[in-house]
């Protein structure tokens, strides 16, 4: 196995999720669209909307400082980077060898410290109330991812993503860790992306935004990159989530070009089943209260707790 | 309720002064300061109900109700030629921005109360008191303060006018602990039309059409409201089809908003579905609507002397059709937000509204009926054909949101209740009665109190001889709504402030004429 062909095999990857990222965004909103009834639309009009706001000029607040110039091209490039160490369709990528799933946390973690203090920088009262919410949440949610890392590094015995893939997709099987794992990834996941219960992506109402809020101010290219950054994140969950519980259809590296095709359409196949529950989810609940949002981040804590603790007692059960 | 209980003092009482004999059907009469004080007194001590309160050129009026027996209505008239005159806010909050909206049209100023900025007037209109007796320059408008909140960590959100959704402009600012609303305090006026301006001076005709457009929501209310108090004034009495008719389009108005209000209130919980399935009733009466009378809102159908256009075999068929549809449609959505907890978790027992408070700013509509306030117009002081049909009144104690919600329910089914009776009983006959203005007329005065969706609509007219509006004045049943919301947001969270809002659903356009 060349290097060329690893490195082709990497940035491949970072092109297809960047690619696929706002299909994604666009997916979700159609299928919530149409269990609301509605027409919708199209799937593609992320990337128009993508192209209209690349082509816009930028309007800055007379007051914003360069943080808040910065901020969407550094939100953008730390997710985009934290992307590329998940598996999409083939483990073993050769990035992931320079990080683990703590360094995805830790990336994601600074791409929302910088949106916050880009959010205080113009200093409306908006970005504030959004920022507050918004670390409010993430002081609660990071705790709970971590937790579900160490339950999945004690089963797979490392915290790399690729490695943890490679022994799910050979060994894994039925755990009751791993599924409160996956029960308290999928409500950090829920909460990271903004979506309902804990916020409302399609919101007009300002003072119930939480990242919607912070971005208020954001225009032209900053809000595309940070729109960019926001769908990317979505889809670098799902792939998480794909990738740790559901790895079938993943190849290592090696693989003939038919086994590619099988895994990329096993892939899609994963992302669109991922956006139909979330659009089912987002439709039957209504968005939580504020204040109710603490209750159900702690259920994703404690369950992320308690399947570590239920390794340590059973000895690996 | 509705017999007067002789045990209780009369509200009345001692309130003495000359009787206007050409104003119908309530009596107006001429009062000195000290009945006005009286009057004033007895509001603040909830014997009487605040109906309204509005300016002329050296004329202050208030209609007051009995508040044991709202069919008991009077209307004081002060006169005040150095255009100064006690206030009734001093002692009764709800008449405070009512004085301050007279004050801004009329230049009438009331002594001693509480609030002296402008309300309506936001120094943009190039005049100041634009109704007064002599027109004045317009003064260098001041900064417009708002009221101080003190306390640590307390900050300021300042929302609106202009809103990220389509909706109408008012400017809200809230004054938060973190998340904690301490204050709430709204500004409106943005969207002044000058109805009361354009009225005078129309004919009957032009006011009508100036009256239903006072809120495009309301536009079968308003057009009833006036109406009624032009018909009151002149003695007509439209035909009987016509009162019929109106019933049904004021029915159809309000189910149309209320299924419209449901899905809104449903979607500012994050809950999108329901929005989307009441948006469908709604658009579906709106177009029977359209096909029954010719306009989806059905505007200026209600004119005085009648109604415009007549409803044939057809459209009775179609109007069955759709209530026996939502009938079936509305049911199911009921039960899904019934059966949907994390909905229910953001409406029960947010922005309580305290039955106390409902009672004395006299709320009416779904806010004061889920306050534990029995009103409704169309019974107390009632008109036809409400008195031969039969309904309920729904009223609930809790005063949340989930509360108003279900008034609303309940509303629809009443509704369309009272469509089908309508529609089995509607007689044939003219739908419109032409009467000629005698110019040996004296003036006519006249005054009618409609129930619109959100609450009692206050029309009180004065014709001159030659047909024409001297002075029409409309009062949105907001008047006495927007106040409430400020207290009921006390203590609620920031990000709950949308879905109280909606749940309130104050028009603005009709609030700020």
């Amino acid at each position: 196995m060349g290097i060329t062909s690893a490195l082709a095999a990497q940035f491949g990857q970072m092109l297809l999720v960047l690619a696929l990222a706002p299909a994604l965004t666009g997916l979700t909103r159609k299928m919530k669209a149409r269990l609301q009834r509605r027409i919708g639309p199209p799937i593609f009009q992320p990337y128009r909307d993508l192209r209209r706001l690349f082509n816009k000029d930028v309007v800055l607040a007379d007051n914003s400082s360069w943080l808040f110039r910065v901020a969407p091209y550094l939100i953008f490039a730390a997710t985009w980077v934290a992307a590329a160490l998940v598996p999409t369709f083939q483990t073993g990528l050769l990035f992931s060898w320079a990080g683990d799933l703590i360094a995805i946390v830790a990336l994601l973690g600074a791409a929302r410290f910088v949106q916050a203090v880009a959010a205080l920088d113009t200093g409306t009262s908006f970005g504030g109330i959004g920022a507050s919410r918004e670390i409010m949440i993430a002081a609660l949610a990071e705790p709970a991812m971590i937790m579900v890392v160490f339950t999945v590094a004690l089963v797979a015995g490392s915290t790399q993503l690729s490695t943890i893939a490679a022994f799910m997709a050979d060994t894994g099987g039925l755990r009751v860790s791993l599924a409160m794992a996956l029960v308290a990834l999928i409500i950090v996941a829920l909460a990271e992306n903004a979506r309902i219960p804990v916020d409302n992506p399609s919101t007009h109402l300002e003072v119930t935004m939480v990242h919607e809020a912070m971005v208020l101010e954001y225009s032209g290219r900053h809000l595309a990159m940070i729109e960019l950054a926001a769908s990317l994140k979505l889809l670098l969950y799902i792939s998480i989530i794909a990738c740790i519980f559901f790895p079938f259809g993943l190849i290592t590296d090696g693989a003939g070009l038919s086994a590619h095709a099988i895994s990329l359409a096993a892939y899609l196949l994963k992302v669109t089943a991922a956006s139909l529950l979330l659009a089912t989810l987002e439709t039957v609940i209504a968005k939580m209260r504020v204040f109710r949002v603490p209750n159900l981040l702690g259920v994703a804590l404690m369950l992320g707790l308690l399947g570590t603790l239920l390794l340590f007692v059973s000895g690996g059960m | 309720m509705t017999a007067r209980d002789p045990s209780l003092p009369d509200p009345f009482d001692r309130l003495n002064g000359r009787i206007v004999a050409e104003h119908r059907p309530w009596p107006r009469i001429e009062v000195q300061t000290d009945a006005w004080a009286k009057a004033a007194d007895r509001l603040s001590r909830g014997a009487l109900t605040l109906l309204g309160l509005w300016g002329e050129s050296h004329v202050v009026h208030m209609a007051v109700a009995d508040t044991n027996d709202p069919s008991l209505i009077l209307v004081l008239s002060l006169t005040c030629p150095e255009g100064r005159y006690p206030s009734v806010g001093r002692v009764h909050p709800p008449a405070i921005r009512l004085e301050r909206a007279v004050a801004d049209l009329f230049a009438l100023v009331p002594v001693g109360p509480p609030d002296m900025r402008p309300w309506l007037d936001h120094g943009k209109w190039g005049v100041h008191a634009p109704l007064a007796a002599q027109q004045n320059d317009a003064q260098p408008a001041e900064e417009y303060g708002f009221l101080p909140v003190d306390g640590e960590d307390i900050h300021q959100l300042p929302v609106g006018p202009v809103h990220a959704g389509i909706i109408e402009p008012g400017h809200f600012r809230i004054s938060a602990d973190g998340e904690t609303v301490v204050r709430l305090e709204e500004r409106l006026g943005y969207t002044h039309k000058g109805v009361e301006a354009l009225l005078q001076g129309a004919d009957l005709q032009r006011a009508a059409r100036l009256a239903s457009r006072c809120s495009g929501d309301s536009t079968v209310a308003y057009g009833l409201a006036f109406a009624h108090a032009v018909e009151a004034a002149l003695g007509w009495s439209p035909p009987t089809r016509a009162v019929r008719l109106r019933a049904l389009m004021a029915e159809l108005e309000r189910l149309a908003n209320h299924l419209g209000d449901v899905g809104a209130i449903c979607n500012d919980g994050g809950f999108a579905i329901m929005l989307a399935h009441c948006s469908v009733l709604r658009e579906s009466v709106l177009r029977q609507a359209a096909a029954c009378f010719g306009h989806r809102l059905m505007m200026d159908r209600v004119v005085p002397g009648g109604v415009t256009t007549d409803l044939d075999a057809a459209g009775s068929a179609r109007i069955v059709g759709l209530t026996g549809d939502i009938r079936r449609r509305f049911q199911r959505l009921i039960d899904l937000y019934d059966k949907t907890a994390s909905l229910q978790d953001r409406t029960v027992g947010t922005g309580v509204l305290k039955p106390a408070l409902a009672a004395q700013f006299g709320a009416g509509g779904y806010i004061g009926r889920a306050s534990g306030r029995l009103c409704d117009a169309r019974r107390w002081p009632g008109y036809a054909p409400y008195d031969e049909l039969e309904f309920e009144i729904p009223v609930l104690q809790e005063g949340d949101v989930n509360a108003r919600l279900w008034i609303r329910v309940r509303e629809v089914e009443q509704s369309i209740r009272l469509i089908e009776q309508i529609l089995v009983t509607l007689p044939d006959g003219p739908i419109r009665t032409e009467n000629a203005i005698d110019p040996a007329n004296p003036p006519a005065e006249g005054m009618a109190i409609v129930e619109g969706f959100r609450g009692d609509i206050l029309a009180w007219v004065r014709i001159d001889a030659a047909g024409r509006i001297e002075r029409c004045h409309l009062r949105d049943p907001s008047w006495f709504q927007w106040p409430l919301l400020e207290a009921a947001i006390e203590g609620n969270i920031v990000a709950d402030f949308p879905i109280c809002n909606k749940s309130f659903n104050c028009s603005y356009s009709g609030h700020d004429l």
